[in-house]
């Protein structure tokens, strides 16, 4: 572990969807084993942010970016770099649970490796990432059934065991929580906290409560600018700009 | 720090900040008369308005219950950040204060009338001098609080110093009356009583003070030797 360094490190990113303008000049940094939490409301460019950190934002059609992103000190698009490769490093969770519904619970965990074309004793690969997830106990007796058969933060906890089993430096998690009930937010909240220990993780999230209680830096966006980054204690307790002040407590729209 | 004019997007939330900011303003006007009150009752030898004074705390210990309440309720259902969130931890610290001044206006109202069983000691000009700055404390602290002003909070904090001095100078004048002659001690350490809960009672107007400066800067001003430790 290497706490206190940069992890990532965003240096002016502007990013397009054809003249639409998502992301101003955005320059910000992440440590080493910290959480990031991004707040702003819809729209604010966060989902648009987290999507260029592993090279998804430019999958979309019309989509273009400028500035630069390095993780670990090395330029995203530097020559060589592969994108497939740079998102075994920078995993991603959403929104919505997306299991693999056609393959056991089981085989969704082992995909990842086998994906990747990972070699070696898969079994206890997938029971690391599974027990890492906190799912392990949930489902080891049903490891053959179907995922649909699982609650929905039971999916979303599958997907990132899936994500995990690649051993990635760098978790995004866009709004991972959002579709779960209180006590599954609550299982994945702590898990975040867990996997903080070995690993950097960024989460959107547009519950202020969670983004207060599961991170360490807050980032507040707001019509695709980073309008403040902060200690999370600082950002809820004593924002230095108005504008995140009126967010946090209510006053927007 | 950023302090916003603009309104809550759920309006009622307003209400309710609006509702709880004018129960400790009534608390505030309540506790600074009852001081008015028993000073004026112990210099004039009112004993009428000093038993006034006793029946009239009710309604402050009524009012700590209800403002208690509301900030609990804004707390568990608002989940409130940032200058609300300041604003309403500070309204559950300073309750405690301003219910505390009620209290010692009690006190000082009960030494009031037990003086006025007995002819008077010889006029104390200290004593008056304290009675002023001590309600001038208590004023200054209401108003930095109303109008969220932290230079006036500081101005409060400052001169306690005042207030402290003036309480030792009284404290020797009143042991030289006792010394003087034992007939004056039953009058006299009444009176060091009252000295006494006037000098608490700015020490509470300090500690609203000091609050006010956090709900407005964000910065917590007390004890800032122990600040260190933590």
């Amino acid at each position: 572990m290497n706490n206190g360094s940069k992890k990532i490190e965003v240096q002016k990113l502007n990013a397009w969807f054809g003249a639409t303008h998502a992301l101003r000049d955005v320059s910000l940094s992440v440590e080493q084993n910290s959480v990031l939490a991004v707040i702003g409301p819809s729209g604010c460019g966060k989902t648009t942010f987290v999507r260029c950190i592993n090279r998804m934002h430019e999958l979309s059609p019309s989509a273009r970016q400028s500035g630069r992103i390095l993780v670990d000190g090395q330029d995203l698009h530097a020559r060589g770099v592969d994108p497939v490769d740079l998102r075994r490093r920078v995993g991603m969770v959403f929104q919505r649970a997306n299991p693999f519904p056609t393959m056991s619970i089981y085989d969704n965990v082992a995909a990842g490796l086998i994906l990747n074309g990972i070699g070696g004793k898969h079994r206890d690969l997938v029971e690391k990432s599974l027990r890492q997830a906190a799912l392990w106990d949930e489902v080891k007796d049903r490891l053959p059934q179907s995922p649909l058969s699982l609650s929905g933060g039971q999916q979303q906890r599958l997907c990132i065991a899936r994500a995990l089993t690649i051993g990635p430096e760098v978790l995004l998690m866009d709004e991972p929580a959002s579709a779960l009930d209180p006590i599954a937010t609550a299982k994945i909240e702590e898990l975040i906290r867990e996997l903080q220990e070995s690993l950097t993780i960024v989460i959107v999230t547009h519950n202020m409560q969670q983004a207060a209680r599961v991170s360490d830096w807050t980032a507040f966006f707001y019509l695709g600018e980073l309008v403040e980054h902060g200690k999370t204690e600082q950002i809820f307790s004593n924002p230095r700009e108005p504008r995140t002040e009126d967010y946090v407590t209510g006053k927007f729209g | 720090m950023a302090f916003s004019r603009k309104q809550h997007t759920d309006r009622s939330y307003d209400e309710e900040l609006a509702d709880l900011r004018a129960k400790l303003l009534t608390l505030g006007g309540k506790v600074e008369s009852e001081i008015a009150e028993s000073v004026r009752a112990l210099a004039e030898r009112d004993t009428k308005l000093a038993e006034a004074v006793l029946g009239a705390d009710r309604e402050v210990n009524r009012l700590e219950l209800e403002i208690d309440e509301k900030c609990r309720r804004l707390l568990v259902l608002r989940q409130p950040a940032a200058s609300d969130l300041r604003f309403i931890t500070t309204a559950m610290k300073i309750v405690v204060d301003l219910e505390r001044i009620g209290d010692l206006a009690v006190n000082i109202a009960e030494r009031a009338i037990d003086l006025n069983q007995s002819p008077p000691l010889r006029p104390l000009h200290d004593l008056t001098k304290l009675c002023e700055l001590c309600q001038k404390q208590l004023r200054g602290a209401l108003d930095s609080f109303v109008d969220a002003d932290a230079d006036k909070a500081e101005a409060v904090i400052k001169d306690d110093e005042l207030v402290d001095a003036l309480y030792h100078n009284l404290f020797n004048e009143l042991l030289a009356l006792m010394m003087e002659d034992s007939k004056n001690i039953r009058r006299a350490n009444s009176l060091l009583f009252v000295a006494k809960h006037l000098e608490r009672l700015a020490d509470h107007a300090t500690n609203v003070a000091e609050m006010v400066i956090f709900m407005v800067r964000g910065t917590d001003v007390r004890h800032p030797h122990s600040r260190d430790e933590v």
